[in-house]
């Protein structure tokens, strides 16, 4: 190899090194599904599986929208139901039916459980510069779970933050409320 | 050769924290005024290893700490010196201290020795004071007893002459020790000049490699201390012949010389071959003991006979197994019973199986008992209490899990029943009881459960003082009226406390529920009994294992439900007639001769049944700890055994629900948790003005 020929060589690496940085760092990509019309962004990472609908075992006492819990695979694996959550009319579960199995993280370790929506859509390539930060609705309406709003064709996403959704309803009561 | 050693590490600290319990067993064991001397050469032992290993694994902190450990054994060992009670305290805290460095190490964290240092200062205050009361010689290790008083001053670091005079037992090389290894070592303090005595080397033919025939005299020049010297022999004292004196002076330089010419050249190359089966014979006394495993893998050293018969009952299993799969490949109607017949066997060898399995993460509880001996020394001695702890049932097995999980509330019990139950000797003297106390701790088994008895002789729950205090803190109205059971019973709720004044040990109130709340986690239960005066009792009652549990499916509406099979009392077809509804809500059954209350399961847990009319429904009696509940259930399904799944791995903990499974179907059943769910169904009633303290009922 001659000396000539060295920095050009190096000048395409770090072109083809750089470009590859830069998609990397910004663009994320996000599974995207439909309630009610709107369509959802998670993550594509924290997506585990997706699955058909299957019936559930209530758990007693729960939240209206912690729908119960199934076997998966031998593990426990507790559903909740997006729309309940989001309070959007409930709908009859049908074949079509999905339930996206998340991997979600919280403060006390890694959690899996099922969110069920309407239909799976797409999945995008998202940076963050494409996000907008979502509204203030003011006081009734609690935003701190979606992480932004993006545009993709003419449409728009709201990106969830999932585990900031999810973790409420999942984190043990400090003090078991012992009453007597 | 090269062992990455970091994978003994683990093997290491295991053996050394074995070490560290049998040496504080022995300690609190020692009689000072009748030393039983197997019990020191144990301890002897288990330092002695602790050094040996640490100093190969290069944990030098360690091991210099145990070094001065050990020097003051080994003279109340060899009998220059009497144990006195401080020494067991001086050594115990060094326990304590190497268990703190040992748990550093195991962290990767560096070593603090700012609490080893004190205590070799303090030791070494005590070999240096008996240095000048016992004359010379004291400071020399047992084998070196001859040496001369003049040796101490060659302690001092000055360069010095040492003519070492080494001659190891036939079988030294099978024991795995290195005279290679110890001269290298010795070279590296001074000068060494080594003369082999090959005298008593036999004829080529009768030459075994593995024995070691030969001995050495050699002549040191080293700054070092002789202590130093001895370090490098000590795996080898109690096998070899072993002078260590100072010659300086003695010898001139002419007569090293001679010892040098005749050094005799089939030392190195004899030595060199025993090296390869030393190496070799290291190799395969580690090799079998430690499969190569993650670092921070837990073990669990499980019996040989319980391997034995796993291996047996696999062996069964296969042989039903091809027997099985033999009559599947040509099978006829005619052959159905032995259909059934292999399959009942294979049901009874799985079951074998399973619970040849699940004996192997069993362990006697003395693994947890074993560190009461030393607790109740400790604070007896900080309490000023005189205290006899007796230990029963140290080899009644438990699920290693419910080990580590009860581990933490028989401490607390343990001192509560110190430090609120024993009274100071002088109020026991008056009270017409000897003055030692006594705690009990007894363990075993009933039925399908394993039960801890607490028990100590001391004044007993003050059933005044408590009451007064529940009103106090408003626990209870001044006016209601409880049994003994349920004043007992108020010591365990939450912010109680009846010590009037907060001390070290115990008194912050802060204690006996979260006692209850860690056993109701383990599906267990704690009750106390006391008689004021004589003392009290504390029962723990706990699943032997967490892992399956014998199940009884229930049916209530379109849900099913597991009831553990232990708790189940009976289960009938109620009268109308033996049915009465208290005013407020809360029904009641009349069971023979006691009245029971009706746990509705639809009301605390919202789900809709087939039907609300208690007569056309079933009564499952359940026995939660003393006292009988009744729960209304649709139907009764199977019996069957269930692998319990935690809930909160995915989700959190909920309410009346103890964990789930999974059926045979596919489906998740919910295992309902008995006390949680009299508690809900007692909150319930609350809400609703019923006065039924916890849901229970006493009947007279």
């Amino acid at each position: 190899m001659t000396l000539a020929e060295q920095p050009s060589l190096e000048s395409v690496d770090e072109k083809i090194g750089g470009n590859t940085l830069v998609e990397d760092e910004n663009l994320e990509q996000y599974l995207t599904f439909i309630m009610n019309g709107e369509e959802y962004g998670v993550d594509i990472l924290s997506v585990q599986e997706i699955r058909g609908w299957e019936p559930v075992t209530p758990i007693p006492n729960a939240p209206v929208h912690v729908k119960g819990v199934v076997n998966l695979r031998g593990i426990i694996v507790p559903i909740v139901d997006l729309r309940a959550k989001f309070n959007l009319d409930s709908v009859e579960y049908g074949p079509l039916t999905v339930v996206i199995v998340l991997r979600v993280s919280f403060e006390d370790g890694e959690r899996v459980m099922g969110v069920v929506v309407d239909a799976v859509s797409d999945v995008y390539g998202l940076s963050l510069e494409d996000m907008q930060a979502a509204p203030d609705l003011g006081d009734h309406v609690n935003t701190s779970y979606i992480r932004g709003l993006a545009a993709v064709d003419e449409k728009m996403i709201i990106v969830l933050d999932i585990d900031a959704l999810l973790e409420n309803d999942m984190r043990n009561p400090t003090e078991l409320n012992v009453v007597h | 050769m090269s062992i990455d050693l970091s994978q003994f590490h683990q093997i290491f600290y295991e053996e050394s924290y074995e070490g560290l319990d049998s040496m504080e067993s022995c300690l609190l064991d020692i009689d000072c005024s009748n030393v039983d001397m197997e019990s020191i050469n144990t301890i002897f032992r288990a330092a002695h290893s602790i050094k040996g290993s640490s100093g190969t694994f290069g944990f030098k902190d360690v091991a210099a700490f145990t070094h001065v450990l050990e020097t003051l054994l080994d003279q109340i060992r060899d009998g220059s010196r009497d144990i006195e009670p401080d020494h067991v305290d001086l050594f115990l805290q060094s326990v304590d201290c190497l268990r703190n460095m040992l748990a550093q190490l195991q962290a990767d964290e560096p070593v603090t020795t700012d609490q080893s240092n004190v205590l070799i200062d303090a030791f070494n205050a005590i070999l240096d004071g008996s240095a000048d009361s016992q004359g010379g010689g004291v400071l020399s290790e047992q084998e070196t007893s001859e040496s001369s008083v003049e040796n101490d001053s060659g302690d001092d670091g000055g360069e010095s002459i040492w003519q070492i005079h080494f001659v190891p037992e036939i079988n030294m090389l099978r024991t795995g020790n290195e005279p290679l290894r110890m001269f290298r070592e010795l070279r590296e303090l001074g000068a060494l000049t080594v003369t082999a005595l090959v005298d008593k080397i036999p004829a080529f033919e009768g030459i075994n490699p593995e024995e070691c025939c030969v001995g050495w005299d050699l002549l040191l020049d080293t700054t070092a201390h002789k202590s130093a010297i001895e370090d490098i022999f000590e795996w080898v004292v109690d096998d070899a012949e072993l002078t260590i004196d100072e010659v300086a002076g003695l010898f001139g330089t002419s007569s090293v010389d001679d010892l040098e010419s005749t050094v005799s050249e089939k030392t190195p190359d004899q030595t060199l071959e025993k090296n390869v089966e030393v190496e070799t014979s290291i190799t395969k006394k580690i090799a079998p003991k430690s499969p190569p495993k993650a670092p921070e893998a837990l073990s669990i050293r499980v019996g040989t006979d319980k391997i034995d018969s796993l291996v047996n009952l696999v062996g069964e299993l296969v042989i039903t197994q091809s027997m099985l799969g033999q009559l599947g490949e040509e099978f006829t109607m005619d052959k159905l019973a032995r259909l059934q017949e292999g399959l009942a066997q294979l049901e009874h060898n799985t079951r074998d199986l399973q619970e040849s399995v699940m004996r192997i993460r069993m362990l006697p509880i003395s693994f947890s008992f074993s560190r009461f001996p030393r607790m109740v020394r400790d604070l007896s001695r900080q309490l000023d209490k005189k205290v006899e702890l007796v230990l029963i049932g140290e080899q009644t097995e438990l699920d290693k899990t419910v080990m580590e999980k009860i581990g933490d509330p028989l401490v607390h019990l343990v001192r509560n029943s110190l430090d609120h139950g024993l009274e100071v000797p002088a109020e026991r003297l008056a009270a017409g009881k000897s003055e030692t106390g006594t705690i009990t701790l007894n363990a075993f088994h009933q039925g399908g459960n394993i039960i801890i008895e607490i028990t100590d002789d001391g004044a007993g729950l003050n059933k005044e003082k408590i009451r007064k205090k529940a009103v106090e803190s408003s626990l209870i109205g001044e006016k209601d009226l409880l049994t003994d059971e349920q004043v007992n019973d108020l010591i365990f709720r939450p912010g109680f406390s009846t010590a009037d004044e907060v001390t070290d040990v115990s008194g912050r109130g802060v204690g006996m529920d979260v006692v209850r709340r860690n056993i109701q986690e383990l599906n267990g239960t704690i009750e106390v009994s006391s008689e004021e005066g004589k003392g009290s009792v504390f029962t723990i009652r706990l699943p032997l294992t967490l892992a399956i549990l014998d199940g009884q499916l229930i049916r209530l509406g379109e849900q099913k439900y597991i009831i553990p099979l232990v708790s189940i009392v009976e289960s009938l077809q109620p009268c109308a007639e033996d049915i009465n509804h208290v005013a407020g809500g809360c029904d009641v059954f009349k069971l023979r001769d006691d009245y029971i209350p009706i746990i509705k399961l639809w009301e605390i847990f919202g789900v809709e049944p087939s039907t609300k009319e208690l007569s056309e429904s079933l009564l499952v009696v359940l026995d939660a700890g003393a006292d009988k509940v009744a729960l209304v259930v649709d139907d009764l399904l199977g019996q069957q055994q269930v692998v319990i799944k935690s809930m909160e791995s995915n989700y959190k903990k909920v309410e009346g629900v103890s964990g789930a499974t999974i059926l045979g179907d596919g489906t998740v059943s919910l295992i309902l948790d008995i006390s949680d769910m009299i508690r809900m169904a007692g909150a319930y009633h609350k809400s609703s003005k019923v006065v039924s303290i916890n849901g229970r009922h006493r009947a007279a």
